[in-house]
């Protein structure tokens, strides 16, 4: 019998529950998060328009980079200040 | 072999080591017994528990662990043992040297005066790595995982993910045992915490990755380092392998341990053949995919990936260029040992057969960098492998790093409104704000230039680049520590 050193992490894969579907819009803070690729805005104006119009309150934001991770302050500010995000990635 | 757990007593007095599968032992019995009785000799044998006699001075070695911790090579093995441990030995037969060891005269009188000892069984290459697995005190922590008997052990390991889609030798721990030896640090010694699950990472669990990617020990400490300099924040290892865009970490390799470890800086440099540089690069990609769970799906998003995703590592020919070297060029001394790693794209080849001087081949290296990633695009970076027979027109000319970079800089200047948006009815380009100015190619340093190649071939090679720094990844260089 062959033994081997497991070469990961070691890290059983971790389970997250989706949170629950808000079943409206209507009064729910929504954030959208501009990642800052090139016209990432046009997608995201366009989208707080709609977002708006089924009663949604809008809050902007925007990564420094693309090419990295959301800082963690701002990921933080979203998550305590929004019921939902979306995460526009465009070219 | 070091040894390293605690080394079990030797009788004191006059020991002897032996076994009975070595006709030089069987020959020497007599006088083994003989010294027993006359100078209180102490027997160790290693296989038949009753050889050379079933006697109260015959010790059995049964689990070798006597003949390991004290390094006996060779049976019979004559030593002079105090407070447990040998001062003094001699190996083999040979009735001169027996007699003036032991002060004993008149021995084995009947026996031919000499006969070489055979191999000690604690080195038989059968039994060496599982007897330095159970007594070397290795303080390897990874988790065990055993293959089932009918289980065929290398596809054993695609079937666990770990793999790149290659063969990679299983990480017994004999293999990893002997992968550490190839360095001074410890094995829980975290160097780095990998991307893209941000996982502390131990020395051993790159030895592991090393001995599935087939490196040897001795290049253990490159892996380490370039492990090490691919996972700070400058580099950026998550944006590398989460981007769309086709790039890598791309290992280049200065210093004594170039040669020391046998590294390829000549013919098909940056192809295959050579055993470092093909290892070195892939276990530096194994660790992101099994420590920090990067796969191709997963966070690695390349829309295309790349060849030299595989791994890429190579060392600069150092000898044969006129220049400093790039790590010297980077602020290092060419008595360190060195790895640089930039994220770039795959290689792109540059052909000039005629330029005799070097103005005229650094007007068409420039004409050529132009277009490296697209020609509407600017400040990127690149790093440039100029090969043996390009150089010796800097070389023929008295050019040096500074002189050859300060004239190729002044021939990538490029008119923005050349590059906007539209422009030749490509729609890709700069925004209109940038109208009016002059930008350059490369932002300034973004050009980094390595000497290596085979002697022949009026060749060169440049690769493409990625997001340039400080948004996306700049270029690190770090000392190998052994």
């Amino acid at each position: 019998m062959t033994t081997v050193l497991d070469p990961t992490a070691e890290q059983r894969a971790e389970q997250r529950e989706l949170v629950t579907r808000p079943e409206s819009l209507d009064g729910l803070t929504i954030g959208l998060l501009d990642i800052s690729k090139p016209r990432g805005d046009i997608f995201l104006d366009r989208l707080e328009e709609k977002l708006t119009g089924f009663g949604a309150k809008v809050n902007r934001y925007m990564k420094p980079t693309f090419a990295k991770p959301a800082p963690v302050d701002l990921r933080h500010e979203i998550a305590t200040s929004c019921d939902a995000v979306i995460e526009a990635l465009a070219d | 072999m070091a040894s390293t757990s605690a080394q079990p007593a030797l009788p004191d007095g006059l020991v002897a080591v032996v076994k009975e599968d070595c006709p030089t032992c069987v020959l020497v019995a007599p006088v083994l017994a003989d010294l027993a009785e006359r100078a209180g000799l102490t027997a160790i044998t290693q296989d038949n528990a009753t050889f050379p006699d079933n006697a109260s001075w015959v010790i059995h070695d049964q689990d070798l662990a006597l003949s390991w911790h004290h390094d006996i090579v060779t049976v019979p093995t004559l030593m002079k043992v105090e407070n447990g441990r040998p001062t003094a030995s001699i190996e083999g037969w040979e009735r001169d040297a027996w007699e003036a060891f032991t002060g004993v005269r008149d021995l084995g009188a009947e026996l031919p005066d000499w006969r070489p000892g055979c191999g000690s069984l604690s080195v038989d290459p059968n039994l060496a790595d599982q007897l330095a697995v159970r007594f070397s005190g290795s303080s390897m922590t990874s988790r065990r995982v055993e293959l089932a008997a009918l289980e065929d052990e290398w596809e054993a390991m695609w079937d666990r993910d770990w793999s790149d889609g290659l063969p990679v030798v299983p990480p017994t721990e004999a293999r990893v045992l002997r992968m550490l030896e190839g360095t001074t640090r410890a094995p829980d010694e975290v160097v780095a915490v990998v991307p893209p699950d941000l996982v502390e990472c131990t020395v051993e669990k790159i030895a592991i990755n090393a001995v599935m990617a087939g490196c040897k020990p001795e290049y253990l400490p490159v892996v380490i380092t370039a492990v090490e300099a691919i996972c700070t924040d400058d580099f950026n290892m998550h944006g590398v392998l989460a981007t769309t865009m086709d790039v890598g970490p791309i290992i280049i390799v200065n210093g004594p341990i170039r040669d020391e470890i046998g590294m390829n800086s000549g013919g098909n440099v940056l192809g295959q053949g050579n055993r470092a540089n093909s290892t070195i690069g892939r276990a530096v990609q194994l660790v992101v995919r099994n420590i920090g769970g990067g796969r191709p799906g997963g966070v690695d998003r390349s829309a295309h990936g790349s060849p030299h995703k595989f791994g890429l590592a190579f060392a600069e020919d150092e000898a044969g260029s006129p220049w400093e070297s790039l790590a010297e060029s980077r602020g290092f001394a060419s008595d360190q040992s060195t790895v640089t790693v930039w994220c770039g794209g795959g290689p792109q080849v540059f052909v000039d057969q005629l330029s005799r001087t070097p103005e005229s081949l650094t007007k068409h290296f420039a004409a050529y960098l132009m277009t490296n990633l697209t020609p509407k695009m600017v400040m990127m970076e690149t790093v440039l492998v100029i090969g043996p027979e390009h150089m010796s027109r800097y070389r023929d000319a008295g050019w040096d790093r500074a002189r050859f970079l300060s004239e190729l800089e002044h021939h990538l200047q490029l008119e923005t409104d050349d590059l906007l948006r539209g422009v030749d009815g490509i729609e890709e380009g700069l925004p209109e704000a940038f109208a009016g100015n002059t930008v350059g190619k490369f932002w300034p340093g973004g050009i980094h230039v390595v000497h290596a190649g085979g002697a022949t071939g009026l060749f060169s090679m440049a690769f493409s680049g990625w997001v340039p720094p400080p948004k996306g990844s700049v270029c690190t260089t770090k000392e190998i520590i052994r």
